[in-house]
């Protein structure tokens, strides 16, 4: 049996109106594979994560996910555009952590995590809650179940957010600078628990982030990305003392600079 | 000038006739709450009804009620729609206030961060549980003061259905008035009922609002 990978792009192009956003992107990400994106603001990094995730249409080329296409189908042999029930069983595998959240204001941390499984995966609501309160827990927010997101700071309402995307169980995780909307000493918290995500063999993950350190500690490839482009990508311990490309090494040189 | 023996005398036919004027105002308002939201909702998820609810809504706020009244009594016959007096009045009044309504929905929908649809999206919720278990929980308290003013001001329009003679205060209180000739009664009775009536509405709509925001305003 051919092993597919996790998740591929093939010459996947997004536009903007005249603005190319995303140009013939080639990318492929084995299961398991924890992945950092980098690059300069508006290089299309948070564009990659949200045509993962469904949020944006795609102009050009195909994503898959275990090799079955994402916003396609194939019907005899050709590949057409999906229709809502392919697209929700393939972004089934998929979940995604925001920048700002996004926790629903008017649930708990408990009901913001048991909502998807119990409407979705028709779990009940026995299930849903001990599948929930188990990955509280494993975030550290068990004691805090109860609370509403306007009760929690930022650290806990992103830890929350964590929390409520695992409960789907999904195959990939992507986070989009989960960490920026934070003050600093909030970051610490919310990074552990990344971390500990990332001791999961299976789980494949995709972290646009700011924080060098961490991505250079934590990932095991990093893309760097310039004007819609992969620029430069590799072993990250390489990668950042060695970097090949000239646009790469003035990112960081700048990145440096900014402390 | 005012006659409080007449004044009691006419108040068992007034309070049969306020009866029917709640009843207009209660299953109007409830075909507006529920008619509003179920425009304003297709124009979110389906983008082909945006059209045609716009401009129905649009013919709908730029005639008077009175007409629709007089359109959906007199003339629904000729499309095969007989209505009695009653059927026709609380429909058209429900109908006419349910495009306001659906207005204010739309008000309150814009106002869910866009955020909420696309957390929606990546735990895979179906769009219609979206709709209903996280944007409308957040859009409708934010509105419940400006439904509230429409509840105030569709009842103090219900003296309209007095025209296809329905027997509602303002038509008790005429025939009350053309029958015995004294009007002072009759029609001082039926406004204060209504100012009365609109106080008591307005201090429950602010009950109900606190209400709501203690429950879902986070
Ligand atoms: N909805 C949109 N309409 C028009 N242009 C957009 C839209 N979303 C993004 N863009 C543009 O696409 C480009 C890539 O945006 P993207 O958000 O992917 O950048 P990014 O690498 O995540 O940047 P940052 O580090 O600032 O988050 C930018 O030039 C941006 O202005
Ligand atoms: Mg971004």
């Amino acid at each position: 049996m051919i092993e597919f990978p996790m998740v591929s792009f093939e010459n996947v192009t997004k536009r903007y109106g005249a603005l190319t956003v995303l140009d013939n992107l080639n990318l492929t990400i084995a299961r398991g594979e924890k992945v950092a994106i980098i690059g300069p603001s508006g290089s299309g990094k948070t564009t990659v994560l949200r045509m993962l995730m469904t949020l944006e249409t795609i102009d050009g080329g195909v994503i898959r996910v275990e090799g079955e296409p994402l916003t396609h189908m194939e019907r005899n042999g050709q590949l057409v555009p999906a229709d809502q029930a392919h697209t929700r069983k393939v972004r089934a595998k998929i979940g995604m952590v925001f920048q700002s959240f996004n926790l629903f204001p008017h649930m708990t941390a408990l009901q913001n995590c048991m909502e998807a499984p119990v409407k979705v995966l028709g779990l009940s609501r026995d299930e849903a809650e001990a599948r929930s309160t188990e990955l509280l827990e494993m975030v550290g927010m068990s004691n805090r179940r109860d609370y509403y997101p306007s009760q929690l700071s930022g650290g806990q309402q992103q830890r929350v957010a964590i929390a409520r995307a695992l409960a789907m169980r999904p195959k990939v995780m992507l986070f989009d600078e989960v960490t920026s909307a934070l003050d600093p000493e909030l970051v610490g918290e919310v990074l552990q628990v990344i971390r500990k995500l990332g001791a999961e063999h299976d789980l494949t993950m995709l972290m646009v982030t700011h924080q060098m350190g961490f991505a250079k500690e934590f990932a095991d490839r990093v893309c760097f990305f310039h004007s819609g482009q992969i620029c430069e990508e590799g072993e990250p311990t390489a990668f950042f003392q060695n970097p090949q490309n000239e646009r790469s090494r003035q990112f960081l040189r700048a990145v440096l600079e900014a402390g | 000038m005012w006659d409080w023996a007449f004044a009691l005398e006419i108040l068992p036919t007034l309070a049969k006739a306020a009866v029917v004027t709640v009843q207009v105002t209660v299953l109007g308002f409830l075909i507006a709450l529920v008619v509003g939201l179920m425009l304003a909702a297709c124009r979110v998820m389906l983008p082909g009804t945006r059209f045609p609810i716009s401009l129905l809504v649009e013919l709908i706020r730029s005639t008077p009620l009175l007409i629709q009244i007089f359109f959906l009594y007199f003339v629904g016959p000729s499309f095969g729609l007989t209505l009695d007096a009653l059927t026709a009045g609380i429909l058209a009044v429900g109908l006419h206030y349910a495009a306001y309504c659906s207005e204010v929905y739309r008000a309150g929908f814009e106002s869910v961060p866009r955020g909420q649809w696309e957390a929606s999206v990546a735990l895979n919720l179906g769009r219609w549980t979206t709709l209903r278990d996280i944007i409308i929980p957040q859009a409708i308290p934010p509105v419940v003061p400006a439904l509230g003013n429409y509840l105030v001001a569709l009842f103090k329009e219900t003296p309209l259905l007095s025209a296809i003679a329905v027997m509602e205060l303002m038509q008790s209180a005429k025939i009350i008035g053309s029958q015995t000739f004294r009007y002072n009664e009759p029609i001082t009775l039926v406004g204060l009922f209504f100012l009365v009536m609109s106080l008591a509405s307005a201090w429950a709509i602010r009950r109900v609002e606190t209400g709501i925001n203690r429950r879902y305003k986070r």
